[in-house]
């Protein structure tokens, strides 16, 4: 049937037998891939199955829940004009075609995030992932950055603090902002440690990782000095220079110069913390342009082979389903049980709070049209979830044994092959010492335990993905084609974020010390850019030195709080739905929230009150306390000192995340007042919507255009042309 | 045939360089010069130089500007 007078409801006569067919063909795939993963236990199960799952359950999602959003949940206008037409600038403010923007929006929402959570869940087997990376792009992520990209494009392209502040509240506004703050630097401390664990000891990846920096910065030169705006040009030749600096990172390795590059991990910190200081108070020219325009062509390029390698080869996944870890909750990676810990160890991929930055802000500024924002912001959310499906892929295919050894901190499993394989085989998963030995002799590294942080394992899988293609003479070199992809970004996030932090921090000194405002006064500048990498730079060398191991005790503190953020995001996203007389649809992202919050709130509480001295950071501490006090020793501590880091660290840990909890629950609170005010006395609240102007501009809502839209075009083009 | 192969090969190349230009910015200067020259063609633009130099220098000034995520 079709609803007259309205120019938005897209065609909606009766679906032809052949569109009915190819559905009922894309349903059967998805539930094929399904069926095969959830049934098969005890034989090898081939990731093609996971890879149907994934798609096909994408397709559906695309295709009738998000529409259903965009056209009767937001009622998206085609013929409302976007911030991007009504006030073009030419440079931030432009409408852009629907396709690059597509582009544009998704290299900045993929980093390493989606590569890194479903590593380390992993653990728990490959099924207890997929499906919350699945169901949780569908449901929650995907509408996440899509229902904020179509309110943060109706109000100018505010930002999501800005937005939080004017529909919520100060109270609630602050909070946002104060939560913001401390994500950013967990965020930049735990993937600082990411890379130092995958750099340290090895001459080969710190040589080619360091050999981005005059990379970059003679990119920068050429496009400041040489020949400015010649993007293209120069990210080929960086990328050429790239590839060069990869292949030379093992003549180095073999040569009298590895012992310069093998870094001790403590090296490693200091290192990384004067980077990001000095990167972040240079100017963005120098460095963090041309190193954003390296780390995007890599990161498109690597996930494109990524996904092709994965098709072609359609490898075996060899980790069990669900292992026992998933209900036990004594799992080495990280501790706790399936619930609630798989959800906040895999955020990027399938619900992240992170982008909701970049869908308000940027995005919503380019955008041509309303209908675009299930193309823009679903759209570039399941092509991020894919990129985190591949990397349980790339998890799943190796051997479990040598997964549990690289993952598991070396207070447990000792640093000898002997003692890891002996312990790893207790776990169930039997691997002989040669085994791993073996494992990193091929890939030339000194050895692969206890490389925790995920980087290493993926870029064990990948190349155990590529060299199935290329043979194994190549499989040294893709293990650090992948290292080096997954620092090079890290690398850039560690100089944006600390810039973005610094920022934040400028803006709040400056309410104490005017001249704190003006972001270009150079004691300024460095005194916060000081501040933000000294906090950061904690984290890492706590990190670092932690005995209980740094990844095991930081990444659900990481985890918990990109979470947060995206209750914070979605609680926005809600407030929006009930204030703008939408109440009916608000479940649409209450219910994520509620099951984000839910979820988030509980590893909260089992981090900060839990009885098992795994999970419970202040049982922990408790325990070691008591221990000092008897001046005992417990394993996996060597020393006093260690003893004193556990408790210390404990605490710290402990009170940081009741905090985010406690900052994440006046948020909510605050908005929920909000929205029972709209309900009983609406007249009180305001809605700050720009005002509606009529669209000029014909452009399609999707990828393909349909025939309507292609007939309106050309229209359009003889209209202009007869007028003009 | 041959011509018909050589036309589509070309509009292939073309519609990469396009995608590749508007994707990295390297299309931002003529998009801003048509801009400021639509609606008065003697308009005074900025050099290619200048230009993005102050494009890359607006970063400096709001971090946010271009962030991405983890």
């Amino acid at each position: 049937m079709r609803i007259a007078n309205d120019p938005n409801s897209p065609r909606t006569s009766r679906a032809s037998a052949r569109t009915v067919l190819v559905w009922t063909i894309v349903a059967l795939v998805g539930a094929a891939g399904w069926a095969v993963l959830a049934l098969a236990r005890g034989e090898e199960v081939s990731a093609a199955w996971m890879v149907a799952a994934a798609l096909g359950s994408y397709a559906i999602g695309y295709r009738f829940y998000a529409k259903f959003i965009q056209y009767k949940v937001l009622r998206a206008d085609r013929t409302r004009a976007t911030p991007a037409e009504r006030l073009n600038n030419g440079i931030d403010f432009h409408p852009t075609d629907r396709r690059v923007l597509l582009g544009h929006h998704f290299a900045a929402i993929a980093g390493a995030g989606p590569l890194v959570g479903p590593v380390l869940a992993a653990q728990m087997g490959y099924l207890p992932g997929t499906i919350w990376i699945v169901a949780g792009v569908i449901f929650a992520g995907a509408v996440q950055d899509m229902v904020v990209l179509f309110f943060s494009t109706r109000r100018d392209g505010r930002s999501l603090g800005q937005m939080a502040r004017e529909e919520i509240g100060p109270v609630g506004g602050a909070a946002a902002l104060l939560a913001a703050f401390a994500i950013m630097i967990i965020l930049l401390g735990v993937l600082a440690l990411v890379i130092v664990n995958a750099l340290a000891e090895s001459p080969w990846g710190t040589f080619s990782i360091a050999m981005t920096i005059p990379i970059a910065l003679f990119m920068g030169f050429y496009l400041r000095v040489l020949r400015p705006g010649r993007v293209s040009e120069v990210s080929l030749i960086g990328v050429a220079l790239l590839l060069f600096a990869l292949v030379s990172g093992r003549w180095v390795a073999q040569s009298s110069w590895a012992d310069a590059f093998t870094l001790a991990p403590s090296t490693l910190v200091i290192w990384l913390v004067a980077y990001g200081f000095v990167a972040s108070i240079l100017p963005v020219w120098m460095l963090l342009a041309p190193r954003d325009y390296l780390s995007t062509f890599m990161k498109i390029g690597t996930i494109l082979l990524l996904a092709a390698g994965v098709v072609v080869t359609l490898p075996t996944l060899r980790m069990p389903a669900v292992t026992d870890f998933a209900t036990r909750g004594d799992g080495p990676v990280f501790a706790g049980s399936l619930f609630p810990f798989v959800f906040i160890t895999i955020a990027c991929g399938a619900l992240s709070g992170f982008h909701a930055l970049i869908s308000s802000g940027t995005t919503p500024k380019m955008i041509q049209k309303e209908t675009q924002v299930r193309l823009i912001g679903y759209g570039s959310m399941l092509m991020e979830s894919s990129v985190a499906v591949m990397a349980l892929i790339a998890a799943s295919v190796i051997d479990p044994g040598l997964y549990f050894a690289m993952n598991a901190p070396a207070g447990v499993i000792g640093d000898t092959v002997q003692n890891a394989s002996q312990v790893v085989t207790g776990w169930g998963y039997s691997i002989s010492p040669d085994a791993l030995a073996e494992a990193a002799r091929q890939v030339e590294e000194s050895s692969l335990l206890s490389r925790t942080g995920g980087a290493p394992t993926l870029a064990v899988g990948v190349s155990e993905i590529f060299s199935q293609v290329t043979g194994d003479g190549m499989r040294a070199f893709w293990y650090h084609f992948a290292i080096m992809f997954e620092a090079l970004f890290i690398l850039t996030a560690l100089d944006a974020g600390t810039r973005v932090g610094r920022f934040m921090l400028q803006d709040t000194l400056g309410n104490v010390y005017r001249p704190f405002r003006n972001v270009s006064w150079k004691p300024g500048l460095v005194v916060t850019s000081g501040i933000v990498c000294a906090l950061w730079g904690y984290f890492l060398w706590v990190g670092v030195h932690e005995p209980l191991g740094g990844i095991n005790q930081l990444f659900p503190v990481f985890g918990i709080s990109n979470q947060l953020l995206a209750a914070v995001a979605l609680t926005v996203c809600t407030t929006l739905l009930v204030k703008s007389g939408r109440l009916k649809w608000a479940w649409i992202t209450g219910v994520p929230l509620a099951w984000d919050a839910t979820v988030t709130l509980t590893a909260s509480w089992q981090k900060v009150f839990s009885d098992d001295p795994r999970v419970g950071f202040f049982k922990q501490r408790e325990i070691y306390q008591d221990a000092i006090g008897r001046g005992e020793v417990i394993a996996p501590a060597k020393t006093m000192d260690d003893m004193h880091t556990v408790v210390t660290n404990s605490t710290v840990d402990g009170v940081l995340t009741a905090v985010l909890a406690l900052l994440i629950v006046v948020v909510i609170a605050d908005a929920a007042r909000v929205c029972v005010r709209h309900v009983r006395r609406p007249a009180l609240s305001t809605l700050s919507e720009s005002p509606y102007v009529e669209s000029k501009i014909v452009a399609p809502a999707g990828l393909r255009a349909t025939r309507e839209e292609r007939e309106e075009a050309a229209r359009d083009a003889v209209g202009a042309g007869q007028g003009g | 045939m041959r011509s018909a192969l050589v036309r589509a090969a070309r509009r292939t190349a073309e519609g990469v360089r396009w995608y590749m230009r508007e994707l990295t910015g390297e299309s931002a200067y003529d998009r801003y010069t048509a801009h400021v020259r639509a609606h008065d063609p003697e308009a005074p633009v900025p050099s290619r130089r200048e230009f993005e130099r102050a494009r890359t220098d607006r970063q400096d000034s709001d971090p946010r500007q271009g962030f991405r995520c983890c």
